[in-house]
This record gives C-alpha cells, structure tokens and sequence, in this order.
C-alpha cells in the first residue's frame, strides 16, 4: 500500500461546488442505488469531483460527505485509498501517467518515463515550471497488449515509442492535446496483431448453425436448437430439466444435473396433474360403479363407499382430495414464482416433493458406509445425510467449504462438521477403516 | 485451431458496428426470450452442462456457482456483480468486450439474473477504463431504449443494470472487496462465510463473475451447450481470449480455443517470439499473479487450467507475458513485487509487510547486492506470507518470487557473485552495468 495524504493546505481551496451540469448528474448518479444505499456514489462523485478540479481538495471531500450524508473521515479513507484520485494539483493541460508494470516494462516503458522526467520533472507528481504539466509512474492500466502505452486523462495513447511520447508531450504542452490520435499511434486496429487481423475474417451473421454432438451417446436427450422456439417448446416435457447433450466435463458431471434439482418448481405442475387424473377417475368410477382407486392403488372399495354413506365427505375421501395438505404443499409453493414447461411428474425430485430437502450428492454406487462411526453423527443426523445423497465417508472427507455451508444449512447445524471435525474423521475412515482410526486417535469409532 | 464461425466475440478489435444494430446483426439478442422463459433450472443446468469455468482467473465452474444461490425467496432481492475490474498485469481482454462487443455482456446479465433469480445487475468497471465506460453506458441505455432490459420489456424479466465504476485499485478485483467498493468503502476484502451467495452486496445474496464469463452465456444457449463442451479437452472446454503481450512479434487479443499448444498460438496470431523461440527465456502464462516458467519448459505447454497446472504455474486469465532472452528477469519480477507492494490494501499484516519486504529484498537482488543464503530466506518468507491472508493477493504476491527462485536460481547467484567479484577493497562498486 501507499500513504497517500492530502494536499499542503496552502494549495487548499476554500470552498468546492459542483457545476450545474454535474450538480444534476449527481443526483441522478445517487438516485440510482437503492434506497438507502446512497453511500456507493461515493467514488463516481469524487471522480466526477476530480473531472471538474483535475484534482480532489479537501473541500471536495467534504461536499461530496455532505450530499451523501456520510462522515468526512469515511470519504477520505476512500479518496486516500483509490489511487487514481490526485490528491494535489496537476498540470494545467496535462497528467501524463505512464504504465510501468511488467508487461509496459518489457516493451520500454523505463524509456518513456525517461523521457518524462527530462521533458516534465524529474519527479512525479511535481509540475513542471510553468505549471501546465506533470507526470507519474501508474501500475497496470490494462492495455498490455499495446504496451507501452500512457493514460491522459480519459484517454489512452498506445503503442508508443520514446520518439512519440516527446511529441504527445510537446503537443499537450502547447495546449494542443486534441490534435493528437488517441488509441494506438501505429497502423494497427486496437488489440488486432499488427499488420492486419489474421482472424475474424469472415462476415459474422445472425444465423446459428445447429450443433450436432460427434457421437452422442445413445440415451443423451435430444439438443433443442437454441433457436428454434419450436424445439423446446412444451412437446418435449422432459428436455427442459434435461442438459442437452454429451460432452461434459467430469467433475463438473458429479455436481450437475441432480444437485440443482432442488425444490423442484414442477413439483406443483405433478400435483396439478396428480389432481387431475384423480378427477378424471373419480369421473370413471361413477360412470362404471367401481370405487376411486386412483389415489389409493390398494383400495378394495369396501372401506370408503363414501357416496352412500354421507355423500363424498368421509374422511378417507377427504384426504385423498386434498393429496398435499400435508407441510409440502406450503414447500412448493413459496417456489412457484417460477414459470416453468410442463414436466413428466415422474421426473419431479422424490425428496424435494416430500419435505424440500435438496439432494446435493449424488450417492455413490455400493453399500453405504456407516456414519454413525464419525463421532458427533447420530442416527438421526445419519438419515439426513444419506437424504442429501452422502453415504459415504469419503464423501465427507471430500466437502469443499461451500458444500460445508449448503450442508449445514440443511441439516440445521451451523458449525458442527468443523466443531467434531468431521473431515479428518471421515478421511481417517476412508483411508483406513476403523484400525486407522484406532491408531490416530487411540479409540474405536462408536 | 478455432474457426471464424465458432468464434463467439465477433468484433473483438471493433472492425464493425458495436451498437445494437450491429450485435444484432451479428446474432445478438437472438431468442433470448425463449431461453428466459425456460426457467432458471434449465438456464443454470444448461451452463453446468457447457463445462464452463470462470473466466477470471480462478476457473470456478459458472453454473455450480449460480446454483449456489438461495433457491427460495426470503424476501431479500437478490444480485448479479459482473466483476469488470480487470487489472492483473497481462491482462486486457474485457477492456474489448467492454469497448466493441458491449451487448453480449448485457444479454449476458439479463440471462445470468434470470438463471438467479435477480432482478438488478451490478456491472463494476475499473476506474481507468473511461471511454470503456461511457461506450458501455451508452449500449445499456440503447437496451433500455428498446426496451431489451428495463422495466415490463420484452423479454418478460424486469432487469436493471447500475454501471458503477472504481478508481484504480487492484484489490477490488477480490470478489468481496469489490462488493465492499461497491457499497462505497475502502475495497478491503471481506471474510469468508458468509458467502456472498449468502450475503453480498448490502447483505443480500450476490453472485460475482467474470465480465468474459457472463458474455459467453448467450451463445453457449444459442449454439447448446453441447457445441461449447465439445471444444477443448474434457474439464477445460471452450473458447477462451487469449493476449500476448511481452517479447512477441506482434503482441494481440485474440480468441482461440482452449487447450491448444502455446507454440502454434503464438506462431498463429503473434507472428512467433522476437529473435525465434530459442530466444526465448521465460513465460508468465496467466497474468502476474501466475508463478514464472522457463521457455524451455513451455515448448511443449498446453494452454489450459490442467495444462499449466502440470507445468507448476497456472492458467489465470489467459495473460501470456512473454520474456526472450534480452531481458533482465529478476528485474521483471522485482516489478510485479513492486505493483503487489502498490496494490496491498494493507488489511492483513503478512502481505502489507511482506509485499514491501519482498520487495525491497528483490531490489537488492536485481544488482546483487545481496547473499546467497537470502535467496532461501525470501523463499521461505513468501511461504509465511502465503495462504495467512484473508484474500488471496498474498498468494498472488507470493508466487511470483517463488517461480523465480524455482526455475531461475543460477541467474540470481551469478548476479551475486557478479557483484561480489567487481567489489573494491573498499566495497564500493564501479558499475555493473556492462552485465
């Protein structure tokens, strides 16, 4: 970091205004934060502040606290913190800020601040002697490409050669800085290679040729052309949540497809569906005097002949009209500002249709480990985990941070894997079963 | 090598129009509706299954990191952070998205916001990129004039995008310290969790991508996410910019695909090494940050995440800074030091003081003013200083100089030896300008 401080008060103005103009910006600038949020225009109105003086007084500091209501020590820990505010004075036609970072310094930046110092101050940040220039040494300022290069003001002069940069100074020295090209000073189109591009040859048109996969695999669903509303419109119920194709990455695949499933929006499009099919048989059964099976495959028929005995209202009946009333109705619907495409029921995630847990693992092939062998998982807890697909203690052994957090987020436990370390347990565990465990921390596993 | 149809940044150096015409009449805003109207579960699965990584850097896998956040409204509105702070040394490519491909980034954020749930979408530029900027703000305004974003537009998913812009720190490309710049503080990283899935910007969930990350969306829905994952080896797939920048013949941007060779790249679009590739002595691949390789280990590198992992270095940004034969490398690492020193925000005690040690003990090493037993202790300060830290610039600053005492120890020996030999009875050195 730098100390950076403000300017000697002998060179302090007393008072600071915005322009009209800028006075109307910023208030528009403010008002496009949030309410309440106002504090963020704080570096667009010092710069703004700095556009104005080419440089940020003390009094700016303070104007800029005061329209924002925010303590004055607050925006000079910002406008001392952020190096391109100018904390005094700069020359009066230019502030030549050269890049020399590496990649400036590669291509010959040493030589343009060379030339500074013998053309300006052999200082930065000094004026010059009749004040209309001065000069400083920047890091990176992102045209590494078209290096060497120097910023003044809002523009970028690239590509320069020592030659160049003396008469870009002399030319701002005399007040004539506009004539000069911004950009690169050679023949070259911005980040092309000089020369003339050797790429993007083509014309590039608005039309996109459908992908076709190598060799897709027999199984993979089919690839909805992005363009083609047609294509993946409600006809194919079960593509929406389906990716659309082959190649993908592996460790990317074991996170995918069922860990975002979540609490599924089309939970509420089966039970739409469910209760529909449960009218349609409800239809049937009175047409053909056979009882309502569809909600209860068992039903003989004997135990709810509801119609005879108080007109549908029995409460074996009742239930079976209301299929959701139990806690997942109120799960699913708080995710329904969704508009999702219909989707095959049988596709809607089992565990997020019974209780809205997530299913973040995908467990892995083969019997389950026992977890209740890492100290600190009880039955309970066990049960839980295996829901959210973790039957492994491997899997365990391998949470990142982020799966820690999502993980205990559902199991209500804030804290606990580090607390009873967990990982280390679990690693110990997949290692070595229990004789490992037994060796490390000299006791069995519960 | 990638052709010109599967390019995705179609006016990368601005030959054509930038405004909304032109993105149009290159593919943009092409079906975006019926890819918003599919849901966020087929948006966010559709990127998961495209297999791309983050473009900043760290090469976190985008979809994974949407999925992250909350599934279930509770009331707090939710945010997309596209991180356009661009400032690792070596790099330059979101400048020319910013500059000439502007809409791709603003489909972009309308689809990344329906994917989570957000309807404001913050777009953070650094501080230096003026005309960058104001080229931006006009394509957002042109958007909200057709009414693409904004409120009740066309799309049927209200969005609104705040351009906001730093003032020249580095840091606040660490994701929580550009939140805390953005909240209008000192952009002093913050500690983790909570999560800015969790709690962002103002206390509400935010996710944070790479500008490059998010411009690529659309045309990894448009063309599917198999065409995407079908370039590229397996777990590194996709097209990527790509900059050259250092001893080259012709420095450029450029997008290619990844997991090509560095060699047929530069041949292909940097005309080759000055002086011919057994001029070559050093490669950064990835930006600053990235630990220094030999050339000659780099001859046969693979130019993706897992390829330079194997070379001990990373992929970064795609940054390639190329060094030959005629330059100074302990000076040019002594650089990067100096900027790590500039940029700490002097937060943690192991990277402010150790950022300005290293510095000053490298300074020393650049004339060989120094001893041979220094070289391991600044290799073992650079371990104290990595992983201390709440953010990673320690890391970042400490890597560097660990690169450079792996693979160039001999060069900082016989800068030594060379000093010690041209030392006078009494100590004073004439010169040792000659070496």
């Amino acid at each position: 970091m730098v100390a950076r401080r403000l300017a000697d008060k002998s060179v302090q103005p007393v008072a600071f205004a915005f322009t009209n103009d800028n006075a109307t910006w910023a208030e528009w600038k403010i008002g496009q934060y949030p309410a309440g949020r106002q504090q963020s225009a704080v570096i667009p109105l010092l710069m703004r502040a700095q556009e104005q003086d080419g440089w940020v007084s003390r009094a700016s500091i303070e104007k800029v606290a005061d329209m924002l209501g925010m303590a004055y020590i607050r925006v000079l820990e910002v406008a001392t913190f952020y190096t391109q505010f100018q904390l005094q004075p700069v020359g009066t036609r230019a502030h030549v800020q050269v890049c020399g970072t590496t990649p400036c310094q590669l291509r010959g930046a040493e030589g343009l601040i060379e030339v500074c110092k013998s053309k300006i101050h052999h200082e930065p940040h000094h004026l010059n002697a009749d004040g209309t220039m001065s000069w400083e040494e920047v890091e990176c300022a992102g045209a590494c490409v078209n290096a060497p290069m120097v910023t003044i003001f809002k523009d970028t002069y690239e590509d320069l050669t020592e030659d160049r940069l003396a008469e870009i100074i002399d030319a701002f020295a005399a007040g004539n800085g506009q004539t000069i090209k911004t950009g690169t000073q050679t023949e070259r189109l911005n980040a092309a290679p000089e020369g003339g591009r050797v790429v993007l040859l083509e014309e590039a048109t608005t039309y996109r040729e459908k992908f076709v996969p190598p060799a897709p695999p027999p199984e993979a669903a089919p690839a909805p052309a992005a363009a083609a509303p047609a294509a993946v419109a409600p006809a194919t119920p079960a593509a929406p949540l389906a990716p659309t194709t082959a190649g993908r990455p592996r460790d990317v695949v074991e996170e995918s497809a069922p860990a975002i499933k979540g609490p599924s929006p089309d939970a509420k499009v089966s039970e739409a569906k469910a209760e529909g099919e449960r009218k349609a048989a409800d239809t049937a059964a009175k047409d053909n005097g056979e009882p309502n099976k569809a909600m209860r495959p068992n039903a003989t028929g004997a135990e709810s002949d509801a119609s005879k005995v108080d007109g549908g209202k029995a409460p074996g009946k009742a239930s079976a009209d209301t299929p959701a009333a139990d806690g997942t109705n109120t799960s699913v619907k708080k995710t329904r500002t969704i508009i999702a495409p219909k989707a095959n029921p049988k596709e809607v995630n089992p565990v997020a249709e019974k209780g809205g847990d997530l299913l973040l693992f995908v467990a892995p092939e083969g019997a389950a480990d026992d977890l209740k062998w890492i100290s600190g998982v009880g039955p309970v807890l066990e049960r839980r985990l295996n829901a959210l697909g973790i039957t492994k203690w491997s899997q365990i052994a391998a949470l990142t941070p982020e799966q820690i957090d999502l993980v205990e987020g559902s199991l209500n436990f804030k804290g606990r894997i580090a607390r009873d370390n967990w990982l280390a347990q679990a690693e110990l565990l997949a290692r070595g079963g229990e004789a490992e465990y037994i060796r490390v921390f000299g006791k069995k596993p519960r | 090598m990638l052709a010109d149809k599967d390019r995705i940044f179609t006016n990368l150096y601005g030959q054509g129009d930038w405004g909304l015409e032109g993105a149009r009449k290159r593919g943009g805003w092409n079906g975006t509706k019926e890819f918003l109207d599919q849901g966020r579960d087929w948006i966010t699965n559709e990127v998961k299954a495209s297999g791309l990584r983050g473009r900043g850097g760290a090469g976190f896998p985008t979809g994974l990191k949407w999925s992250f956040m909350p599934k279930v409204n509770d009331g707090r509105p939710h945010y997309l952070l596209v991180n356009a702070d661009e400032s690792e040394p070596g790099t330059c490519k979101d400048r020319e998205i910013l500059r000439h491909d502007p809409h791709h980034l603003i489909e972009g954020c309308l689809i990344a916001c329906r994917a989570m749930d957000a309807h404001l979408a913050f777009i953070y530029v650094r501080g230096e990129f003026v005309r960058e900027r104001e080229r931006l703000e006009r394509a957002v305004e042109e958007a909200y004039e057709a009414k693409l974003i904004g409120k009740d537009n066309i799309h049927g998913w209200d969005l609104d995008i705040i351009v906001h812009h730093g003032a020249g720190a580095y840091i606040c490309g660490e994701e929580t310290a550009l939140m805390e710049s953005l909240e209008g503080k000192k952009g002093q990283p913050r500690l983790k969790p909570p999560f800015p899935a969790g709690m962002g910007v103002y206390g509400n969930p935010t996710t944070v991508n790479n500008v490059e990350s998010i411009a690529v969306v659309p045309e990894i829905l448009r063309r599917s996410a198999g065409w995407f994952s079908s370039i590229g080896r397996a777990n590194n797939v996709g097209t990527k910019l790509f900059m050259v920048s250092g001893h080259v013949n012709k420095p450029a941007t450029f997008e290619e695909a990844l997991g090509e060779s560095l060699k047929d790249i530069i041949e292909k679009h940097s005309g080759g090494i000055r002086g011919g590739w057994d001029n070559l002595l050093a490669v950064i691949p990835g930006g600053a940050s990235c630990p220094v390789v030999r050339g000659e280990d780099m001859m046969d590198a693979v130019m993706d995440f897992d390829g330079l992992r194997d070379k001990k270095s990373s992929f970064g940004t795609g940054g390639m800074i190329i060094m030959d034969k005629s330059t100074d490398i302990i000076k040019a690492i002594w650089r990067i030091s100096a900027f790590f020193k500039h940029e700490s925000c002097g937060q943690c005690t192991p990277c402010r003081e150790g950022t300005g040690w290293m510095m000053r003990v490298m300074e020393r090493m650049v004339e060989g003013r120094a001893q041979k037993r220094e070289i391991d202790m600044l290799f073992e300060v650079t371990k104290q200083i990595e992983g201390h830290t709440i953010c990673a610039l320690g890391d970042a600053a400490a890597w560097p100089v660990q690169g450079l005492i792996r693979n160039f120890r001999p060069t900082i020996e016989a800068r030594i030896e060379q000093y010690t030999y041209s030392s006078t009875s009494d100590g004073a050195v004439p010169s040792i300008a000659a070496e």
